[in-house]
């Protein structure tokens, strides 16, 4: 527990609206540590991205608590990298104009952070892109450029909601396979929530299944495969996870 | 800069050859028209009198641009629809700001806006005169008050018509309500104002137009209308003519304006 990064305590939330309450999330209770990879994995409509809101701070719980190095969240932290379905990339700026559009935010980028930016997108095969418009790219090099943006600010932990699914196949367990290589050997802490088991399975140490809304945690999956999504994906106990989670969600769609 | 296929190459020919057909149309249909119009003048079968003709037009306005009367009057007409237009689309631009910051502000007066957009502004016309007067000051309000109310209204729904999901996006960076509204909010709805300017510059003519009518001492309103009055209809015909030219020249400028933005953005 001392060295969890990010922290779920019980807890509650709910949305109000004039038609009625949603209760979205009962009692939830989950710690991500230093440099783990977390997959959550639900029905849509369960609340997952309830949950990444409330570890980016752009949602307060009703109850309980979500700590981060065990301070409570009260705004969008410093060092966090958040990721959409969509890219959103702004259409008025150049690939590059876009990936420093988080440091902006935080005033000029340095000199430094600069180059690093630069060599991030040179990394991500966009180098040549740098000064295109988003409107020229294909929907990977996008959703590349997006992760440009989110790795620019030099986030401790990234939250990921369901970044591949607006790709094609191959796109995305190729995209997998770079994010993966792009956090290796960080002690960042990564939440990705999906509903594809295999990318749950290929990318995650731990997956968390959850229930049908209000989300609770129904099962939790120790991962221990080794090496790339791509190298994951190829062995043998790959199977063996992937119809044990898959049951477990097949169980509660009845 | 590659070499092009003999395909390609017949391909653009006939592409410039359509394009050419169009604008030979385009200034065709112009030269027929007048011309008709000057045969069937000269030949009687129009009343030039009551209907003018291009070559009487040209005379009216021959002797109005020697007089220099004719550059009094664009001068006014011009200098009323530029300084409405720009005063109402920065008035409009800035409300529309104000309505998107206060999203109470803008469910409070939202019933007012309806009423507002709705009303033909030109209707306010006489009050006007008797709270500003008649005189240029009034046919300026005119003017903005008829672009106001339909820019604040395109350009709102443009700042409304944000992806909800960017401003997350940018909210997760920490940034601020400004910044969300100079970063994405504005920039995402520069498309929308500049549509909203282009109707904007209409509706300042309108408003310009019908002021004058109104009231006034000089402009191409008033030359209309005193060309109506003493039945010198080549006089109304060939203001009409050199309002349109004015009309479609602001409008074009706003146009080109609006096409290097797109260049710009879409770059695609
Ligand atoms: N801002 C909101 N106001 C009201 N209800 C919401 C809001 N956001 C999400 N919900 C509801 O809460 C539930 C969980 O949403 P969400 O966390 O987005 O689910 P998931 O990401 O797992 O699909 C859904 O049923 C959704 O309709
Ligand atoms: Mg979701």
């Amino acid at each position: 527990m001392e060295d969890a990064l990010l922290v779920f305590d019980r807890v509650c939330m709910r949305y109000h609206q004039e038609s009625g309450e949603t209760a979205v999330l009962e009692d939830f209770s989950l710690s991500v540590r230093r440099g783990e990879f977390v997959a959550l994995l639900g029905p849509s409509g369960c609340g997952k991205s309830t949950v990444l809101s409330l570890a980016a701070g752009l949602l307060r719980p009703d109850a309980g608590r979500v700590l981060l190095r065990g301070q409570p969240i009260q705004s969008p932290p410093a060092h966090m990298g958040y990721m959409l379905q969509r890219d959103h990339l702004f259409d008025w700026l150049t690939v590059r104009d876009n990936a420093l559009v988080g440091l902006r935010v935080r005033g000029k980028p340095d000199a430094g952070q600069l180059a690093r930016v630069d060599a991030l997108l040179e990394s991500c095969g966009l180098a040549e892109f740098a000064h295109a418009f988003p409107g020229q790219l294909s929907g990977g090099m996008r959703q590349r450029a997006a992760l440009v943006r989110t790795l620019a600010v030099e986030p401790d932990f990234l939250l990921l909601d369901e970044p591949f699914s607006a790709l094609d196949s191959q796109t995305r367990i190729q995209l997998a396979d770079e994010i993966k290589q792009a956090l290796a050997g960080s002690d960042r802490a990564t939440i990705l929530v999906t509903h594809d088991v295999s990318e749950a399975i290929s990318m995650a140490d731990r997956v968390v299944v959850l229930t049908h809304r209000p989300a609770r945690i129904r099962s939790v999956h120790r991962i221990a495969l080794e090496g790339s999504p791509m190298q994951r994906r190829r062995d043998a106990q790959f199977r063996d996870y992937f119809d044990r989670i898959w049951k477990e969600l097949d169980v509660h769609v009845q | 800069m590659y070499n092009e296929s003999a395909a390609q190459k017949k391909y653009l020919a006939g592409l410039r050859h359509k394009k050419w057909g169009i604008t030979a149309a385009r200034w065709g249909i112009l030269v027929v028209f007048l011309l008709l119009w000057e045969a069937l003048a000269r030949l009687g079968v129009i009343d030039a009198f009551l209907l003018s003709s291009p070559s009487r037009m040209a005379g009216a306005l021959w002797t109005l641009a020697r007089t220099g009367e004719l550059w009094l009057h664009v001068g006014v007409t011009l200098w009323e629809t530029i300084v409405g237009f720009v005063v109402g689309s920065v008035l409009g631009i800035a409300l529309a700001v104000a309505l998107w910051w206060s999203d109470t502000l803008c469910r409070i007066l939202d019933p007012y806006l309806v009423v507002l957009n709705a009303l033909p502004k030109i209707a306010l016309g006489p009050v006007l005169i008797v709270w500003i007067g008649s005189g240029m000051p009034a046919i300026i309000v005119m003017s903005l008050l008829v672009s106001v109310i339909v820019t604040m209204v395109t350009v709102l729904g443009g700042f409304l018509g944000t992806e909800p999901e960017k401003l997350t996006l940018l909210r997760s960076f920490g940034a601020s309500k400004l910044q969300c509204f100079t970063m994405v909010v504005f920039p995402g709805a520069l498309p929308t104002t500049v549509s909203a300017l282009k109707l904007g510059i209409g509706m300042s003519w309108v408003g310009v137009i019908v002021g004058e009518f109104l009231v006034s001492r000089a402009g191409l309103g008033y030359l209309i209308v005193y060309g109506g009055q003493v039945f010198k209809l080549d006089l109304v015909m060939a203001g009409t003519a050199v309002l349109c030219v004015l009309a479609a020249l602001m409008y074009l400028g706003v146009a080109y304006c609006e096409k290097r933005l797109r260049a710009r953005r879409a770059h695609a």
